[in-house]
């Protein structure tokens, strides 16, 4: 800490370029994710037609002028399909992670500090992770039907042992630590240490973590679509684009192939982004590359 | 030792409790009335009744719970709503193709992704390690289903080499077999190397970086030995732990490659029973995975305990 006084903090630009430079990969994915999410929001902008839009007389269509990715069974352009659908992959993706990452942060805080509760949660999470997540997904969301809401949960609840996991083990170890027995010491509310002391010793773990859920979460939405539980054609997502493309594979493999692209390109991103935060974060490793 | 044993022992119950419970609740707390689907839309209000009675469904959640629980400890696992068969004959009929994909799938990647991480750790930094580690990452990232379809494109329907879909058993003829094993095998693994080349590579660069290993230098032992006989056997014991717990995402990616390429497997049987809301075969399917999970799991913790004597829980 008494550093900070010697050497002044460097500007947060300065800072976010010499973090750029010194993870040059990572740096390229931030810029491809930038690029995936601007086609997804602008999506209505940059593909004149209209994803839903259904003729006939073009069907299956190779990629061309016409139609850049080529056109589907009823002749929907591919390229305004991928790009529509990438708002819902997306979508589905951060908000899945999310849910896992709040709801296993707190499952995982409270078995850390409650002896009483550890066992119990600690089972229950457990058992969750014995069940094949695809498997729990399809289960869910093929019972309580395909919505924005069902596929998020459905999707959320097997990656919330990780995170529980993950967080229960931090807290435990910060627990140890002088500055939070101090606090304790100092008779600080339960979940005043918690929260001021705990809790941000764990952010960095659940940054990556994070990170990894959300490229876990875009794969689990393009399966559920494959195997024919997500979300119903009128909502393209990079899932059921696929999945409706598989049965033509042979005769149009570009109605899997780009989305498949653009699915495997962003999640690549994702994971690439993950990895560097990783070695950013993880002090083992950036004392290694600095001595 | 027997008493970590026991323990460990132990501590299945309660996992298979939770999973129990959670299937139960899943199935009867979620929308739509089994009664109702299995009698179809033509049967009559005594008909559903009639259905409803037999099984159970007009007692209250707990008596009902209880009741399927003592049904599921006692091996009876109901009967399929849509062919009428023992949902554990069912599933016994479907286990050999899934079997032989998930054993060929575990063979190919030790095999191909153990020696991979260990050359990437060895080489740390260097283009092997690079190559290595961007692979792996690629091979995280692409579904498996894309990975399927483009080899299908390309070594079945481009280059004519290996069957499009299908399965033959090895019993009946091993050769033909093995050809319809390739491509579907070659899809699973993927995934697994890049996860067990990650593994291997970050436990090795761990364990080259303990005291034991300078001594062996030291003694001045060649450098592969070093790495073979000294570094990687003491690597592989969470390379073998990732491998159980990864059995559980082997199991979700049999679903989906039995789908790419036609596998009549226990991954076809879920998803047919899941599309056909067929509630016995699809909770016997859930108990039985994650039973096979827990058990690979258990046996795995139960060898370590008895050849590594560094490890007590």
């Amino acid at each position: 800490m008494t550093h900070t006084a010697l050497f002044p903090r460097p500007s947060r630009t300065r800072r976010l370029l010499s973090a750029a430079a010194s993870q040059p990969v990572a740096a390229g994915a931030v810029v491809v994710l930038a690029l995936v999410l601007a086609a997804a929001v602008l999506a209505g902008l940059i593909a004149q037609s209209d994803p839903l839009g259904i003729s006939p007389r073009n069907r299956y269509q190779a990629p061309g002028a016409e139609f850049l990715f080529g056109s589907d069974q009823f002749g929907r352009d591919i390229f305004a399909r991928v790009l529509h659908g990438g708002r819902i992959s997306l979508a589905v993706g951060a908000l899945s992670a999310s849910l896992a990452a709040v709801a296993g942060t707190l499952a995982g805080l409270l078995a850390g500090s409650f002896r009483a509760v550890d066992t119990v949660l600690m089972r229950v999470m457990d058992g969750l992770m014995a069940i094949p997540n695809i498997l729990l997904a399809v289960a869910i969301v093929s019972l309580v039907g395909p919505s924005l809401m069902s596929i998020v949960i459905a999707i959320c609840i097997p990656e919330i042992p990780r995170v529980a996991r993950l967080i229960r083990a931090m807290a435990l170890s910060l627990r140890e630590e002088p500055y939070v027995q101090a606090a304790i010491g100092m008779s600080l509310p339960r979940w005043k240490v918690l929260a001021r002391h705990i809790l941000p010793g764990c952010l960095a773990p659940l940054a990556v973590q994070f990170s990894y859920m959300f490229a876990a979460a875009i794969l689990a939405e393009a399966v559920l679509g494959f195997l024919g539980v997500g979300f119903p054609s009128e909502i393209p997502s990079w899932g059921n684009v696929i999945a409706e493309g598989k049965s033509a594979f042979q005769r149009a493999p570009w109605c899997i192939l780009f989305p498949g692209l653009f699915l495997s390109v962003t999640v690549l991103a994702v994971n690439v982004l993950g990895d560097g935060l990783r070695d950013m974060l993880d002090p083992r490793i950036a004392a290694r590359r600095t001595r | 030792m027997i008493r970590l044993i026991l323990m460990r022992l132990a501590a299945v119950l309660p996992v298979m409790l939770v999973v129990a419970t959670f299937v139960f609740l899943l199935l009867r707390l979620s929308p739509g009335d089994p009664a109702l689907v299995i009698a179809g839309e033509q049967a009559s209000a005594e008909q559903i009744a009639q259905i409803r009675r037999d099984l159970g469904l007009d007692r209250t959640l707990p008596a009902q719970y209880l009741a399927w629980l003592s049904h599921m400890v006692q091996g009876d696992f109901g009967v399929s709503a849509l062919s009428g068969q023992p949902v554990l004959a069912l599933i016994a009929d479907r286990v050999e193709p899934t079997l032989v994909l998930a054993l060929v799938t575990i063979i190919v990647t030790v095999v191909v992704a153990v020696p991979l991480g260990a050359v990437a750790a060895w080489h740390h930094g260097g283009w092997r390690d690079r190559i290595v580690m961007t692979l792996a990452v690629i091979g995280f990232s692409v579904p498996s289903f894309v990975i399927g379809y483009t080899l299908i494109l390309v070594f079945a329907l481009r280059a004519d080499l290996l069957p499009v879909q299908g399965y033959v058993s090895p019993f009946d003829d091993p050769l033909a077999s093995l050809h319809h094993l390739v491509l579907p095998a070659a899809t699973l693994s993927i995934v697994f190397m890049a996860l067990i080349s990650r593994v291997t590579r970050a436990s090795t660069l761990e364990i080259l970086g303990e005291d034991f290993i300078r001594t062996a230098r030291a003694k001045g032992g060649p450098e592969k030995r070093i790495l073979w006989r000294h570094a990687l056997p003491n690597a592989a014991v969470p390379v073998v732990t990732v491998i159980g717990l990864g059995i559980a995402s082997l199991i979700s990616g049999v679903v989906v490659t039995e789908s790419v390429f036609n596998i009549p497997g226990l991954g076809r049987l879920t998803m047919d029973a899941i599309l056909g809301r067929d509630y016995s075969v699809v909770q016997g399917l859930i108990l039985v995975f994650s039973l096979t999970y827990v058990l690979i799991n258990l046996a795995i913790d139960i060898v370590y305990l008895i050849v590594d004597p560094r490890i007590r829980y």
